[in-house]
C-alpha cells in the first residue's frame, strides 16, 4: 500500500517536474530590467501619493482582492471556532495552576508587551510610507498579547485579552472595510476606489483610503489571531474530557 | 543563467519534496506543515519572477526620489496574499486535526478507515 503510493507519486513527480522543466525554460531570465506591472504599480502607486507600492497594491489597486482575502480570514475563525467549541462530552475546567517560569523570563515578557504593541502599532500606522502594512501590523499586535502567556500568566492573559470583543472585532474590521469600500461607490469613484485626497507623497497622513484600510484590516487581523490562538489555547488548557456518558 | 536555474529549481523542488512530505505522512500536524512546504515554492517563484539585478525595495523616495528601478511590488503583494492565505489554511487543517485526535484517537492517516458520526 505504502508501496505502491510512493510509486504513483514517483510517476507524477516525474511528470511535473518535466513540465515544470519545459515551462520554465520559456520563461524571461531571472533579473531582467522587464518588469511591465513594475512598471503601472509604480506609476499609479505615484499618482495617488503612497510610498510603498507593496501596500498601494494592496489596498488601492487591488483592494477588492484584499477584501476577499479579509474574508478568508473570517471564514477561517468562524470554522476554528466552530471545530473546537466544547463538545457534548466535554466540560470547561478551571486552568491548572501555570508551571513555573524563570523570573527573567516573566520579566522580559512583561517588558516586551508594550515594546511590541507599539511596534505593531507602528508597523500598521506607517505601512502606506515604509514596509508593513495591516496583516503583518496585526500579527505583531496580536503576538503581543501572547507574550504573557509565554511569561506563565495565563490568567493575566485572560484578563487583557479581549476575549468578549476580539470574536466581535474580527467582524467589525472586516465589516468596515467593505463600509470604505461602499463609501467609495457613495462619493461616486465606484467600490473599493480611492477617494480621499491623496495627500503629498512622504507625509504620514497621505495616500487616502491606504492608510484607512491599513487601520482597519490592522484590526480585523490582531483581532483574528488573538481569536485563533485563543481557541487553540483554551484547547489545551480549560477544556477537558468530562465524566463519561 | 545561473540564477535562473536556481530560483526556478529550488521553487520546483519545495513544491515536491512538500507533496512527498504530504504522501509519506503519518502524523496528521507532519501532514499540515507539508503542505505549508509545499506552498512556500511559490513564494520563491514569485520573489523570483519579481527580481531585478541592482534594484531597491519598491518604496518611492527611498533609493532617489524613483531615480533607481525596484524590484516588481505586485510578486510581492501577492507574496503577502499567499501568506495570509497559507496561515488561516494552517489554523484551520489543525482544528480539524485536533477534532480527528478527540474523535478517532489517533492522527495517523492510514490508521483513519471508517467513517464515523
Amino acid at each position: 500500500m505504502s508501496r505502491l503510493r510512493l510509486v504513483l507519486f514517483g510517476l507524477g513527480a516525474v511528470g511535473l517536474a518535466v513540465l515544470w522543466v519545459v515551462a520554465t525554460t520559456g520563461l524571461p531570465p531571472v533579473g531582467t530590467d522587464v518588469h511591465p506591472y513594475r512598471d503601472a504599480a509604480v506609476a499609479a502607486a505615484a499618482a495617488h501619493a503612497t510610498a510603498n507600492v507593496v501596500s498601494s497594491i494592496n489596498f488601492d489597486q487591488r483592494t477588492f482582492d484584499t477584501l476577499g482575502e479579509e474574508t478568508i480570514l473570517l471564514a477561517s475563525v468562524v470554522a476554528v471556532t466552530t471545530l473546537l467549541r466544547p463538545a457534548d462530552d466535554e466540560r470547561v475546567e478551571p486552568p491548572d495552576p501555570p508551571p513555573a517560569v524563570l523570573p527573567a523570563t516573566r520579566l522580559a515578557g512583561w517588558a516586551l508587551l508594550p515594546v511590541t504593541l507599539l511596534v505593531g502599532a507602528d508597523v500598521v500606522l506607517h505601512g502606506h510610507l515604509t514596509p508593513g502594512g495591516g496583516f503583518q501590523g496585526g500579527v505583531v499586535l496580536a503576538t503581543a498579547l501572547h507574550l504573557l502567556y509565554l511569561a506563565g500568566s495565563f490568567p493575566a492573559l485572560q484578563w487583557v485579552r479581549p476575549t468578549r470583543w476580539a470574536p466581535l472585532l474580527e467582524p467589525a474590521g472586516s465589516g468596515l472595510f467593505v463600509v470604505v469600500g461602499l463609501a467609495g461607490l457613495v462619493v461616486g469613484a465606484g467600490f473599493t476606489a480611492e477617494f480621499l485626497p491623496p495627500g503629498v507623497l512622504g507625509a504620514p497622513l497621505s495616500s487616502g483610503t491606504v492608510l484607512l484600510l491599513n487601520v482597519v484590516a490592522g484590526v480585523g487581523v490582531g483581532a483574528a489571531v488573538v481569536s485563533l490562538l485563543g481557541q487553540f489555547l483554551r484547547q489545551e488548557i480549560v477544556i477537558g474530557p468530562g465524566a463519561a456518558p | 543563467m545561473t540564477l535562473t536555474v536556481v530560483a526556478w529549481t529550488v521553487a520546483g523542488w519545495l513544491v515536491l519534496v512538500g507533496a512527498l512530505g504530504i504522501v509519506r505522512s503519518r502524523d496528521l500536524v507532519h501532514t499540515v506543515v507539508a503542505l505549508s512546504v509545499a506552498q512556500s515554492g511559490t513564494y520563491v517563484l514569485l520573489i523570483a519572477a519579481g527580481f531585478q539585478r541592482g534594484a531597491t525595495v519598491p518604496i518611492l523616495g527611498a533609493g532617489g526620489a524613483g531615480s533607481s528601478p525596484v524590484v516588481d511590488p505586485l510578486v510581492q503583494a501577492m507574496v503577502l496574499t499567499d501568506i495570509v492565505v497559507s496561515a488561516t489554511v494552517t489554523a484551520l487543517l489543525l482544528a480539524l486535526t485536533i477534532q480527528i485526535a478527540k474523535r478517532h484517537g489517533t492522527v495517523d492517516p492510514d490508521e483513519l478507515r471508517a467513517l464515523r458520526g
